[in-house]
């Protein structure tokens, strides 16, 4: 049978090939006056099914993008996102409206002429000024809030979290009462004290090892992240946080949880993203997805990239406070 | 040159040949085998994406030892994104695409007999060859190829024990990439060389087209930012082989510390993209250049604004030398850098939307001849503001940090400079194929070829965008471990279908393009009434490409539809020739 299915297929190739030879010979081989007529309006069509695509798109995959942001500083992210967005799509509205509509428009005919139109300054002029202007909009409020995301300096009693990677796991460390972290380095790796901490820093016996991040609402908390092997990149997407880690190196982000994970839980778009997951996953037959901050790997990092993620847990900070008393201290853990 | 003709054999006229069109047919044709492989791999790891607990007897076919039950191993997944965007970015976009229309074009549209040195020229092919022949040989390594993205940083890229490809595959890469580096410079300098010293008479730089002022301006990018990849790749080759620590510091891995102290990945990420960045540009800009040729010529117009296309050629060109830290935003370089490289990124949109209006500007008021070639270019420009319009939401540090490294990225790059550059690539196959192989390919096919690979562009590519802004990250061999990404599956399942689809209609082209060099139709003379310098020459090659004497031109390259004060052509026909002297009182806009 299968072999009956693979002569079938042969011999289809086989006409399709030798009718391609032979219109090959027969058509004339640029464009008529007739082609130029099907092509310019096949370019309008073209266009129709763009824009209804693309408005399907803005619409209904709205839902599957993130919710609004998770953190204080994430707040203009999104403004300028939404601002660019809006901006970029206005733009290639008009300008795809413009290509295909000129390709349509001006179809060849053979008893027409061309334009003869070489240059026009004022145009140009137009068209160079109007994005200098915008651009510089998008640049000044973008460089105003890279600045205000990266500068950590002027932060009021941070939290100070230091984020450890390795193939292909995620550790984290609090830096305990005296709110600074103990030196760590690879050369320290040993038994339990897996993160390379140098238990003679005075600084390292109060900190305190853990699986998984909690965070209290409204605190500025500033992360510290190591590597151990090669490049990962710690991404916190909810709250458009995201930062490599550097083997060799410390680098850090900072950030203020905005609503702990059972406010987010609430909200109506976390909501109705939720319910659609779930529609899915009941249909599979799997586990309802309940919401929960997460922090995956974002830079390839080996064969089990994929599977790289921590839970993070925003909470009130009376919950933080009863929670980090309850971690062991290195000094208790490491004896 | 042309007087005395050797006796040619078969080697030297058809293996080792030094003539321009001869090289570039050989550029041409290994570039389209190398597309071949990469389109072929995107094939199979999008199956994986769509239907990442499927089992496909393709898969089991074709990777073997890498694959069990017809499902890829996480390792090849990996190692099949690498190689891709290898070949896609240097294999294809650049040797294929530069090297085919460089040689092509350059002698015979500035009026020389040949390349200023056909040796060199020939030595170019014949290193490219030797690099994709070591980089084909390196997908049957026992341990897989290359597999850390084709950004290949560091320490994954540098110690086999972090991922397997980074063993015997790796050093297979980096042989390949040092050999196409070498090709690659040879290359450009003859480029540069030939469009400075061998021009016509009458050819001033101000009379040339545009495609050789983009030829001219990517190879001398490539000749500055190459060699920076160069050095990264010895350094990295220090680094594995030699005990260097350039790049690697601190490091514990599989239960014990490395002897590695002092270097840094990030300075391996600087080093890779003062070429990577420039890399895109050497992709995006002989296609623009091609565009430009091609719609002037289908709109029987000139381009609109020549001298403002050369000025933002040369713009995109130095900009794009000092934008390489977009792509380090988070890497953990000083924010301050982060804020300049925002400032200069932003500044590329300037010229970019330059060049799109001009494009535009060029189709108003045209008399448009849609030949497939014409399609391919409106396309082009399609993709590109597409693709290049997201850029300002990339380029933008403060909104790179959450969408850097998703499939936000993926669906703009592949846009902006895939999709597009390969859009010009096809433009420019279709224009010059006459004069290539003196033949026409089939315009039918040429219109279904278009149209099912600009659905599958779209249809591929866009909604892309969105599972990028869901923060699914890239490079995921599957995204079942994240129930917040279960809700884009179906999305990734349309995605894979069109993908399948768009490889598929490449069937069009491969057998348009193989049926009509044996089977074509004759090819006139000056199929598109053009005015360029290619278009006189005979359409049998010759070699030293004109019989008798090299002509003089007289004119720029646009004279489309020139008129008189009555409004009759001026010399009679809606093009005048580069080599028609100019009447008395007539305006030569150069």
């Amino acid at each position: 049978m299968l072999a009956l299915f693979y002569i079938f297929i042969a011999v289809a190739i086989a006409v399709s090939v030798w009718q391609i030879t032979r219109i090959l010979n027969f058509r004339t081989v640029t464009a008529t006056d007739k082609d130029n007529e099907t092509q310019g309006k096949n370019f309008m069509i073209f266009m129709a099914a763009m824009y209804a695509m693309m408005i399907y798109c803005l619409i209904f995959m709205n839902v599957i993008m993130l919710p609004e942001s998770a953190s204080v500083e994430g707040e203009h992210d999104d403004n300028l996102f939404n601002i660019t967005f809006i901006l970029i799509g206005i733009v290639q509205f008009i300008v795809q409206f413009l290509l295909f509509y000129f390709s349509y428009k001006y179809r060849g005919k053979k008893e027409n002429k061309a334009l003869f139109f070489a240059d026009s300054h004022k145009l140009e002029l137009i068209w160079t000024l109007t994005p200098a202007v915008v651009l510089v909009l998008l640049i000044g409020y973008g460089l105003w809030q890279w600045n205000n995301v990266m500068d950590l300096s002027d932060a009021e009693d941070p939290i100070i979290i230091e984020v450890y990677s390795k193939q292909f796991q995620w550790e984290a460390r609090y830096a305990g009462a005296d709110n600074t972290l103990g030196r760590g380095n690879v050369n320290f790796i040993k038994g339990i004290n897996t993160m390379g901490v140098d238990m003679s820093d005075k600084n390292a016996a109060d900190d305190k090892k853990v699986t998984e991040l909690h965070l209290p609402k409204g605190r500025k908390v500033i992360f510290k992240f190591r590597s151990q092997d090669v490049l990962h990149s710690a991404y916190m997407p909810h709250f458009r946080a995201q930062m490599n880690c550097v083997p060799g190196m410390v680098t850090e982000f900072g950030f203020t949880p905005k609503y702990t994970t059972e406010e987010m839980r609430q909200q109506s778009e976390v909501m109705a993203k939720t319910e659609k997951i779930n529609k899915i996953r009941k249909a599979k037959g799997e586990e309802p997805y309940v919401f929960d901050y997460i922090l995956l790997c974002n830079k390839i990092c080996g064969a089990s990239h994929y599977g790289m993620q921590m839970k993070i847990i925003v909470e009130e900070e009376a919950e933080f406070k009863k929670w980090i008393a309850e971690q062991p201290t290195l000094a208790e853990v490491i004896k | 040159m042309s007087e005395h003709h050797h006796k040619e054999t078969f080697v030297t006229k058809y293996i080792f040949s030094q003539d321009h069109k001869m090289i570039s047919k050989q550029f041409l044709v290994t570039g389209i085998f190398m597309g071949i492989i990469g389109v072929f791999m995107s094939m199979l790891f999008r199956l994986q994406i769509a239907w990442p607990e499927k089992s496909f007897t393709i898969i089991e076919a074709f990777l073997g030892p890498h694959q069990s039950d017809g499902i890829m191993n996480p390792d090849m997944y990996l190692a099949l994104v690498t190689i891709h965007g290898t070949i896609m970015v240097f294999f294809v976009l650049t040797a294929g695409l530069s090297g085919t229309f460089s040689n092509l074009l350059i002698p015979l549209q500035i009026g020389a007999r040949d390349m200023a040195s056909g040796f060199l020229n020939m030595i170019s092919y014949w290193l490219f060859f030797l690099s994709s022949i070591v980089m084909v040989i390196s997908l049957f390594v026992e341990a897989g190829p290359a597999s850390a993205g084709w950004t290949i940083y560091p320490p994954l890229s540098a110690l086999p024990q972090a991922i397997p490809g980074s063993g015997l595959g790796m050093t297979l890469w980096l042989v390949s990439m040092a050999i196409f580096i070498a090709s690659s410079l040879i290359g450009s300098l003859n480029y540069i060389v030939t469009v400075l010293n061998l021009r016509t008479k009458g050819m001033k730089m101000t009379r040339m087209p545009l495609t050789i002022w983009a030829f001219l301006i990517t190879a001398i990018i490539g000749v500055v930012s190459f060699p920076v990849l160069l050095s990264a790749a010895l350094l990295l080759i220090f680094d594995r082989s030699f005990g260097t620590s350039f790049y690697l510091s601190d490091i514990f891995i599989q239960g014990e510390v490395l002897h590695y102290q002092g270097g840094s990945p990030v300075l391996f990420e600087h080093l890779f993209w003062f070429l990577g960045h420039p890399e895109v540009y050497i992709v995006i800009l002989p296609a623009m250049g091609l565009v430009s040729e091609i719609m002037a010529t289908n709109s029987r117009k000139p381009i609109f604004g020549y001298r403002a296309m050369i000025g933002s050629i040369m713009a995109i060109a130095f900009l794009s030398t000092i934008v390489w830290g977009h792509h380090m935003f988070i890497s953990g370089m000083n924010p301050f850098l982060g804020s300049v490289f925002t400032f200069t990124t932003l500044l590329i949109a300037i010229p970019s939307a330059v060049k799109a209006f001009n494009w535009i500007t060029t189709l108003w008021k045209g008399n448009l001849q849609m030949n497939p070639a014409m399609l391919f270019s409106i396309g082009f420009v399609s993709t590109f503001v597409t693709g290049g319009l997201t850029g300002l939401v990339l380029g933008d540090s403060a909104l790179d940090i959450n969408v850097h490294d998703t499939y936000f990225v993926v669906a703009h790059f592949h846009l902006v400079m895939g999709v597009s550059a390969i859009f010009g690539m096809f433009a420019g196959v279709y224009h010059w194929f006459p004069k290539m192989y003196g033949k026409m390919m089939n315009k039918t096919l040429g219109y279904w070829h278009f149209w099912i690979t600009m659905i599958a562009a779209y249809g591929v590519f866009f909604p892309m965008h969105f599972i990028g802004l869901a923060g699914l990250p890239r490079r995921y061999y599957t995204n079942t471990n994240f129930p917040m990404f279960d809700d884009v599956a179906d999305v990734n399942v349309v995605i894979t279908l069109f993908a399948i689809l768009g490889g598929l209609a490449q069937l069009f082209f491969l057998a348009n393009f193989f049926i009509s060099i044996y089977r074509g139709k004759k090819a006139t003379q000056n199929p598109w009434n053009a005015t360029t310098l290619e278009w006189t020459t005979p359409v049998e090659h010759i070699h030293g490409n004109w019989p008798g004497q090299i002509p003089e031109v007289h004119r720029w390259a646009y004279d489309y539809s020139k008129v008189d004060e009555n409004g009759d052509y001026v010399h009679g026909a809606d093009f005048v020739l580069q080599t028609t002297p100019l009447l008395e009182g007539e305006e030569d806009p150069s």
